[in-house]
């Protein structure tokens, strides 16, 4: 994997958030303010067009670039979320022109540490990392059992897609859901739905390129 | 572009622009008190830096007008980043509002607890820090309807951001020191609750949708400020009835002496006119006094609203003779002006 899956990974968000954004506004506006599928259009949209402005640049720097300019286009508290994720996981990678399943690991774990770092959140909260956590675990764990990195990517975007869904039944205890107290128990957190949404882009990605 | 759905007619352009588009008109507006930074996307006082003032900024979504642009110049805030419709700014807007308003003395970050904007001013105090520039930051949550607890992202800020901006704004126009300033910022805001109610929703321009729907009859309770549904839902009663309710959560939160001076600051949401908010403030007059407290400065109208939402909130801030002091000061802004 090199610059090429780190831009066609940006790419395949965009195309995601792009066809979910009203579901997304759905539901954020059930259970925050519904703001959350605009904010990630507007965001993957300046991404995408940052990266085609500044390519050439090995994956690390273009992960950090997306990040960066997560932080500056989105607001909310998503932007600095994924924006500090991107940019924790760029860092990972240095100036290398190439990574591995097992550096991959490694930038996804380094953007997790940062979201529940800067979201104080844990799994069981109703948050992104409800989706996060699991993806990496699996992840990592495929890959230590031999699985080819498609098949493990695979794997991790169900993980996600698996810890979105069980974040209907629980009660939110970090963001703007928290507000409502038992009121947010019976909705599916939009932070977990657009992180299943990356990580299936991920995969998506990866796929294109082998 | 004439902008019509079944859920709203509302005067735009471009649903996109219409932060940029207001920002402009604000400036327009009252040029001899405030300049728009369209490319950083911010207000600032026009005599802005002001040499060896302590200078305060704050920021948040829009669709709370007049907070926070409306509260930029003499007296109260020095600039003010305003982010899109219910959505935090973004790091840059406030760094550049902190640089555009540093006079060397320090400039005091004034946050509503609400996850996006505590994060995004987080990372623009860091960035301020690397340029060398004094800042301290102070979260704001007087909302008594959120209880602050593990199980919750904290207390939110509502009304008592108002009163901190004016009343620590006339500190630093009086040459108060950074600290000074900050402690002031903190005293208003551990010295005051607030408690909102929403009598219906609102429609925010990008999406056109209201945000929830209210069933005949119904109201929300414990609201904040971006269209958020409440903490519960109840029966619509009479004002008396409605009124109970916010006094009661205010006053047993706040733990006032009886006998305690205050000020009571009935807003509102920016759907219910000043008839309906004065008689308001009649019934949460009468209804602190049978308290025990004695209401001797208000403020009433909508400064801290969530674009058309009907409704109100009560904010009741405890006060002592210097408060009483700086409240009273001169403020010369877009949206309060008193004393010039």
């Amino acid at each position: 994997m090199d610059a090429a899956t780190i831009t066609s990974w940006m790419r395949e968000i965009n195309v995601a958030v792009r066809a979910e954004r009203d579901h997304l506004v759905q539901l954020d506006a059930a259970i925050g303010d519904g703001d959350h599928g605009t904010n990630m259009v507007r965001g993957f949209e300046a991404v995408v067009q940052a990266l085609d402005a500044d390519g050439g640049q090995p994956p690390g720097k273009l992960l950090i670039l997306a990040g960066r300019t997560l932080v500056s286009t989105v607001g909310g508290a998503s932007g600095p979320l994924w924006g500090s994720a991107l940019r924790s996981g760029g860092r990972v990678l240095g100036d290398q022109p190439n990574f591995d399943g097992g550096q991959l690991v490694e930038v996804l774990a380094a953007a997790l540490a940062s979201v529940k770092d800067l979201g104080t959140a844990s799994v069981g909260d109703k948050t992104m990392v409800d989706a996060l956590e699991p993806a990496v675990e699996t992840l990592r764990a495929r890959l230590a059992e031999g699985v080819a990195l498609d098949r493990a990517l695979d794997d991790a975007a169900s993980a996600a897609e698996t810890g979105m869904r069980a974040t209907i039944p629980i009660q939110a205890r970090k963001g703007r859901a928290s507000y409502l107290g038992e009121r947010s128990v019976g909705h599916q957190d939009p932070g977990a739905t657009s992180t299943a949404l990356i990580v299936r882009a991920l995969q998506k990605a990866v796929g294109q390129g082998s | 572009m004439a902008v019509e759905t079944r859920n709203m007619r509302k005067f735009l352009n471009d649903p996109s622009q219409v932060v940029k588009e207001s920002l402009a008109g604000l400036a327009a507006a009252h040029s001899d008190l405030v300049r728009y930074d369209a490319a950083a996307q911010i207000i600032v006082r026009k005599d802005a830096p002001k040499r060896g003032k302590v200078a305060l900024i704050s920021g948040g979504g829009s669709g709370h007008e007049p907070l926070h642009g409306g509260f930029v110049g003499m007296g109260m805030l020095d600039a003010a980043a305003p982010g899109e419709v219910f959505t935090s700014p973004v790091p840059a807007q406030m760094l550049a509002a902190t640089k555009a308003v540093d006079g060397g003395a320090g400039v005091v970050h004034i946050v509503k607890n609400y996850t996006g904007d505590v994060l995004n001013f987080k990372l623009a105090a860091e960035d301020a820090a690397d340029e060398g520039i004094k800042v301290t930051s102070v979260v704001i949550d007087d909302d008594v309807a959120v209880q602050d607890s593990l199980y919750t992202a904290g207390r939110r800020g509502v009304g008592a951001t108002v009163l901190a901006e004016k009343i620590a704004g006339a500190a630093a126009e009086n040459g108060a020191d950074l600290t000074k300033v900050t402690d002031l910022v903190k005293r208003v805001n551990d010295r005051a609750r607030s408690f909102g109610v929403a009598l219906s929703s609102c429609v925010p321009p990008a999406s056109g949708k209201v945000i929830f729907e209210l069933p005949e009859g119904e109201i929300e309770l414990g609201i904040g400020i971006h269209g958020e549904p409440g903490r519960r839902r109840a029966a619509l009663g009479t004002a008396s009835e409605v009124v109970d309710v916010m006094v009661e959560a205010v006053v047993t939160d706040l733990k006032a002496k009886r006998g305690s001076k205050v000020l009571v600051f009935v807003n509102g949401m920016g759907g219910t006119p000043l008839l309906e908010l004065y008689l308001v403030y009649g019934e949460v007059d009468k209804k602190l006094r049978k308290a025990g407290l004695e209401p001797v400065r208000n403020l009433v109208g909508s400064y801290i609203t969530s674009l058309e939402m009907a409704g109100a909130s009560l904010t009741v801030l405890e006060l002592d003779e210097e408060l009483i002091k700086l409240w009273d000061a001169p403020v010369h802004t877009p949206a309060l002006r008193w004393g010039v």
